[in-house]
């Protein structure tokens, strides 16, 4: 090699550039860094937009505990509740609170906790979104290590609610103290990782809770970094900058799982397309056809690389009112005779509109594009509209979707009532199938205090559904999730990238 | 007396630039589809919860009365509360735009010199294959956008050859002696150099990104300017004079042909900021344009009119100097 003195100041000029920057290298891991895929904007987990988007939810999960433990599997568990449960006549609940749990600040955690959070979860002015769920219960009173309280209207769903959106426990008498805004900026929990800076739109550094009641921590201290672009994210894992990383197109996990450890589950994240019952879609033969002439395995095979699993009911295999005796078969044959039936066909096409993001799920638009090229084979011409996600969200508010209206559905307490039951009861501001067949046989499944009826009354409503074609189910989405060797990553059904869950390899 | 009458009336259609810019975005943000409720709206709310929700967040009251309302505040240096993040929109935009500037400034004096080395390279070896050389990288430079050279950058050194950070502004295990949110230029007032050079590792790849195409288009133009100065006849003077081409170029003609480059630097480096959205996000740098785009995906109304507001009062701002600065540096103005 010819050293010479531009050789030899470009080497030193990268070594010293190498050095100074402090750039990762490939060794064993001291500090955990996360790639994660949304910012988090704000601190407390029970009110405004953040509370409400399941993506986010994963952050809070660090730091604070919520009422029950929700399991990997999305069963729940003892948390810091450790019983639960209604009386005889259903009039009553009766909570009993975990001992000798901290908070991060190291006060102790008490009933007292668990009643204020309730008691504040239900008032409306605080802004939780769903304050209607927790106002369902009244005059919270802890006593002991026990909380009680009235059941003002039974909502079988209610436990479950409390390991979901805004069922967090958070501190009292810290809360009071440092108000709204001091816990912005400094926010406490029970979780297993304590925050310990925190930059908006950049990272949060969190140090494990040594007192943690599930065990400390594998990783003493984890960086979340908010990488928001997919590409950057990937960039991250394999440049070594972060050493965990999920939501990334699937030609890149099938890519990288090689040298990196690669995980891809599926989880409680569906794609559905919506039908609503005005124009052609109240014609049953139309609706019939459009969901018989999707190849939707064909669709997961070719376009998602076959991550994805294939449904025919809003309810994934996790769920706990699945039914697999409900299938919904691809049957082209069938689908063009339906068609026929109502005097439609490839030369005299029945014409609709159908609604779409791009780009916020994977592959979304082009799932849409392969499905419309395969209802055109049968006499089927949709017209594909592109939309953001908020406009999806006013439409369908305002029952003003188009006749077909892609979207995925999440549904991580697995129970029907929050997949079925929402996605397709009438005057449920999520539904836009308005048909009183059905608002009646889901409207008495709301209030069933009998679990193994209930149950069974939810699989009976998406058999109905599925014959009479009221929606298109497509699919239960996987997540990818790329780590490091030295890591291992236990995926969460709900999609939640837990940090507490990793452990070193 | 003719400058400063000049100044007034700069003033005067920035304030109504300004009015303009709010009024637009107040009323754009509201029309386009998508509200901020329907996105928070959980399963089973019903129509008294709807109605609650609208009412908490100021949205039940028609447009006009909501932008007075807004207006006021603003007018008291209140510009609402952030949907999303909760805190004050002004502490939220303020608190953001240091990192912006910073980029943006850093992005700004790289393309200023990178663009300055190809014109001067191109001018003293003009009409050779050096020349031809800098105008196809100028061509190749100015037809890749931003983001797209952004991602280049992100392959080539943080993955290839990982000599830069990629993501963030900071390394998050540093402590910050910083008492404000001008990180670059604190550090180095405080003579933090390990600091300094950790932002600057940070900060290059975007900032590089965001340089490449402005530096083109500074590259052509003065080229262009300095080498119609060239054969000026005060030009062909020095150089009877027996002065040196290097001399000539940079003493005689760049200082008449730097005045439209600067014109120019000035309206760049607005558009400059406005790129600072997608490389921000690609970048994952905690500056305005990043949390302008979650502003839009969440909505977050009180938000976007804030960090729009700022942009056209940096826009317009930067305009004004850069129409003061021609005004001092042009002796035709100067002297009226």
């Amino acid at each position: 090699m010819n050293l010479n003195r531009r050789s030899l100041l470009q080497s030193s000029a990268a070594l010293a550039a190498l050095s100074v920057t402090g750039l990762p290298a490939h060794a064993a891991i001291d500090e955990l860094v996360i790639a994660y895929n949304v910012n988090l904007p704000s601190w407390d987990p029970t009110v405004g937009p953040s509370a409400v988007n399941p993506t986010i939810q994963g952050l809070y999960l660090s730091v604070f505990d919520q009422f029950i433990l929700q399991q990997p599997d999305l069963k729940p568990a003892p948390g810091l509740l450790t019983e639960w449960g209604w009386n005889e006549d259903r009039t009553k609940v009766t909570m009993t609170v975990r001992d000798g749990v901290t908070w991060h600040d190291g006060s102790p955690f008490t009933a007292e906790d668990v009643a204020w959070s309730l008691t504040r979860a239900a008032d409306p002015a605080t802004g939780n979104p769903i304050n209607f769920v927790w106002s369902t219960l009244a005059n919270i009173k802890a006593e002991g290590n026990t909380v009680t309280a009235d059941v003002k209207q039974f909502d079988p769903t209610i436990f479950k609610w409390m390991y979901f959106l805004t069922g967090y426990v958070l501190p009292k008498a810290y809360f009071e103290k440092v108000g709204p805004e001091g816990f912005e900026a400094a926010p406490i929990g029970t979780g297993p990782y304590m925050v310990e800076k925190y930059e908006r739109n950049a990272f949060v550094r969190l140090k494990a809770n040594a007192n943690y009641w599930g065990g400390k921590p594998d990783f003493d201290t984890v960086t979340i970094k908010f990488v928001t672009d997919a590409a950057a994210r990937v960039a991250e894992v394999e440049s070594g900058n972060s050493h965990v990383t999920l939501e990334m197109p699937y030609e890149e996990y099938d890519r990288l799982k090689g040298t990196l450890n690669g995980i891809a589950a599926p989880i409680s994240d569906i794609g559905m397309i919506f039908l609503n019952d005005i124009e052609v879609m109240t014609d049953p033969n139309v609706r019939k056809a459009a969901v018989w002439a999707i190849d939707k395995q064909t669709i997961i095979d070719r376009l998602l690389s076959g991550y994805g699993v294939r449904i025919d009911t809003l309810q994934t295999p996790e769920y706990e009112a699945y039914d697999p005796s409900i299938t919904v078969p691809y049957d082209e044959a069938a689908a063009i005779a339906a068609l026929a039936a109502s005097g439609y066909g490839p030369d005299n096409p029945v014409k609709f509109k159908i609604q779409t993001t791009k780009g916020f799920k994977p592959k979304d638009y082009e799932m849409v594009q392969a499905i419309v090229g395969l209802w055109r084979k049968i006499g089927i011409e949709a017209e594909i509209e592109v939309y953001e996600i908020a406009k999806h969200y006013e439409l369908r508010a305002a029952d003003q979707l188009a006749p077909a209206a892609f979207y995925n559905w999440g549904n991580s307490v697995a129970d029907p009532t929050t997949s079925t039951g929402f996605a397709m009861f009438g005057p449920s501001p999520h539904s836009v199938w308005d048909g009183e067949d059905l608002i009646n046989m889901i409207g008495p499944l709301w209030g069933e205090a009998d679990e193994a009826k209930r149950i069974e009354g939810w699989k009976a409503v998406d058999r109905y559904i599925a014959e009479n074609a009221l929606v298109i189910p497509l699919l239960q989405y996987v997540q990818p999730i790329l780590s490091a060797t030295g890591v291992t990553v236990t995926p969460h059904a709900s999609g939640a990238l837990l940090p507490h869950l990793m452990k070193r390899a | 007396m003719q400058l400063l009458r000049a100044i007034l009336q700069r003033l005067l259609t920035t304030a109504i630039t300004l009015i303009g810019v709010a009024v637009i975005v107040f009323v754009v943000v509201r029309v386009v589809p998508g509200n901020p409720i329907a996105m928070m709206l959980p399963p089973g709310a019903t129509d008294e919860d709807i109605a609650r929700l609208t009412a908490q967040y100021g949205l039940d009251k028609t447009i006009p009365e909501q932008f007075l309302i807004w207006a006021r505040g603003v007018l008291h240096g209140d510009f609402g509360t952030s949907i999303t993040a909760r805190q004050p929109v002004l502490d939220l935009v303020l608190g953001r735009l240091p990192a912006t500037l910073e980029l943006s400034l850093m992005a700004l004096v790289i393309a200023v010199i990178l663009g300055g080395i190809a014109a001067l390279t191109g001018t003293r070896k003009r009409d050779t294959l050096t020349e031809a050389g800098i105008d196809i990288t100028n061509g190749m430079a100015l037809s890749i956008p931003d983001f797209l050279w952004g991602l280049l950058l992100i392959l080539a050194f943080g993955v290839l050859v990982p000599i830069f950070h990629i993501s963030g502004r900071v390394t998050p295990s540093l402590e910050l002696p910083f008492t404000t949110d001008f990180y670059l230029v604190e550090s180095l007032v405080r003579l933090r150099f390990d600091l300094w050079l950790d932002i600057v590792s940070h900060m290059f790849l975007p900032a590089l990104a965001l340089a490449i195409p402005l530096a083109a288009i500074i590259g052509q133009l003065l080229k262009q300017s300095l080498k119609e100065t060239m054969h000026l006849d005060y030009v062909t003077l020095a150089r009877t004079k027996g002065y040196g081409e290097n001399h000539v170029i940079l003493r005689e003609a760049l200082p008449n042909a730097i005045l439209p480059t600067l014109t120019l630097v000035g309206v760049q480096f607005t558009f400059l900021i406005g790129g600072t959205v997608i490389i921000e996000r690609l970048f994952s740098y905690e500056g305005l344009g990043n949390m302008a785009i979650d502003a839009v995906i969440n909505r977050d109304l009180p938000l976007i009119q804030g960090i729009v507001i700022l942009f056209a009062v940096i826009f317009t701002a930067v305009n004004l100097v850069v129409d003061l600065l021609y005004a001092v540096l042009n002796p035709r103005l100067r002297h009226g």
